[in-house]
């Protein structure tokens, strides 16, 4: 595929997942400090976020999983996972976050499986989104290309 | 540990010397990695630690260390994270503000959280300034440009709106 349809098609790709809400913002505050003296930043830092997150999210399952549940940790853990998330701009993780926090403060078992669940879930596929967009350039520098800047 | 960082391509025209040095505290290693990247991106030394207790080691305060004098360090500004296990970045405030070495030096408190109880609390301590993460640039060319007019104490606050 020559570049200019592969920077197309990161463009579209790009669009696509803000208009879905996976990505907000501050997504894009990342790729702006993104620059030739840093050209991995983005994927330097998302990197970090999944190393990051799926630590969380297995330490939740436990601590979760326990007969007496330590609210008070679960609590902390999940307010560590939404702030991550809305640092790099994975909105939906992030908002499945806040839900999930208002359960912990009611102490809710169920509420809280259900909404590990689905934080679980938003974080698959961001994860998988953001590994298809950074594919995506790494064709486009491969073809000789440059990155085009998404408004 | 705490880390220090110096990008040299990010100089935008001053020499190691001019920069100003600012002491990151965040139990986070994705926004440790974002401020840092957000302050060398305006011209700043940035160094990071990842917890309250370090961050007061590097500052010369950690326990059974004598006091180290600022003009050694030369810190400009400290960012610290609010909650952090363990020291929270309100009792990190205090920690600084009660050293006659370091009290000078600003504090900024970041918090993800916006409650106004918190915030308060932080500036009567006497933290120069309270932000919500996440941070963006434009949050940070402000602390920038207030650290280039910081050169003397202040005791007045400064209070910047979004």
């Amino acid at each position: 595929m020559e570049v200019g349809q592969l920077q197309e098609r990161f463009v579209d790709y790009t669009k696509s997942l803000f208009c879905e809400g996976f990505l907000d913002d501050q997504f894009l505050q990342l790729q702006q400090l993104q620059d030739e003296s840093n050209p991995d930043f983005v994927v330097e830092v998302v990197s970090l976020f999944f190393e990051d997150s799926e630590k969380l999210l297995n330490d939740l399952t436990k601590t979760l999983d326990q007969q007496f549940v330590d609210y008070k940790r679960v609590d902390a853990q999940v307010h560590q996972l939404k702030g991550s998330s809305s640092s790099i701009g994975a909105q939906r993780v992030k908002n499945a976050c806040i839900g999930f926090r208002n359960f912990c403060e009611e102490q809710n078992i169920e509420g809280c499986l259900r909404c590990l669940h689905q934080v679980k879930q938003e974080y698959s596929l961001v994860k998988n989104k953001l590994q298809t967009l950074f594919r995506l350039e790494q064709q486009i520098v491969a073809a000789g290309g440059a990155i085009p800047m998404v408004e | 540990m705490a880390s220090s960082s110096s990008s040299s391509s990010s100089s935008k025209g001053l020499d190691e010397e001019e920069r100003p040095h600012v002491l990151a505290v965040d139990d986070s290693l994705v926004d440790r990695k974002l401020i840092e990247r957000l302050l060398t991106n305006c011209a700043c030394k940035v160094t990071t630690a990842e917890n309250g207790q370090r961050a007061l080691e590097f500052l010369g305060l950690g326990d059974g260390q004598h006091t180290v004098d600022n003009s050694d360090l030369k810190v400009n500004l400290i960012i610290t994270d609010y909650c952090m296990p363990g020291m929270t970045g309100y009792e990190l405030l205090k920690k600084v503000k009660e050293s006659s070495n370091l009290r000078e030096i600003p504090v900024v408190i970041v918090s993800s959280e916006n409650v106004p109880t918190r915030i308060n609390k932080c500036l009567e301590e006497g933290a120069q300034e309270f932000m919500l993460k996440p941070l963006k640039q434009s949050d940070v060319k402000k602390l920038r440009y207030y650290m280039m007019r910081l050169g003397q104490p202040c005791n007045g606050m400064l209070c910047m709106g979004r």
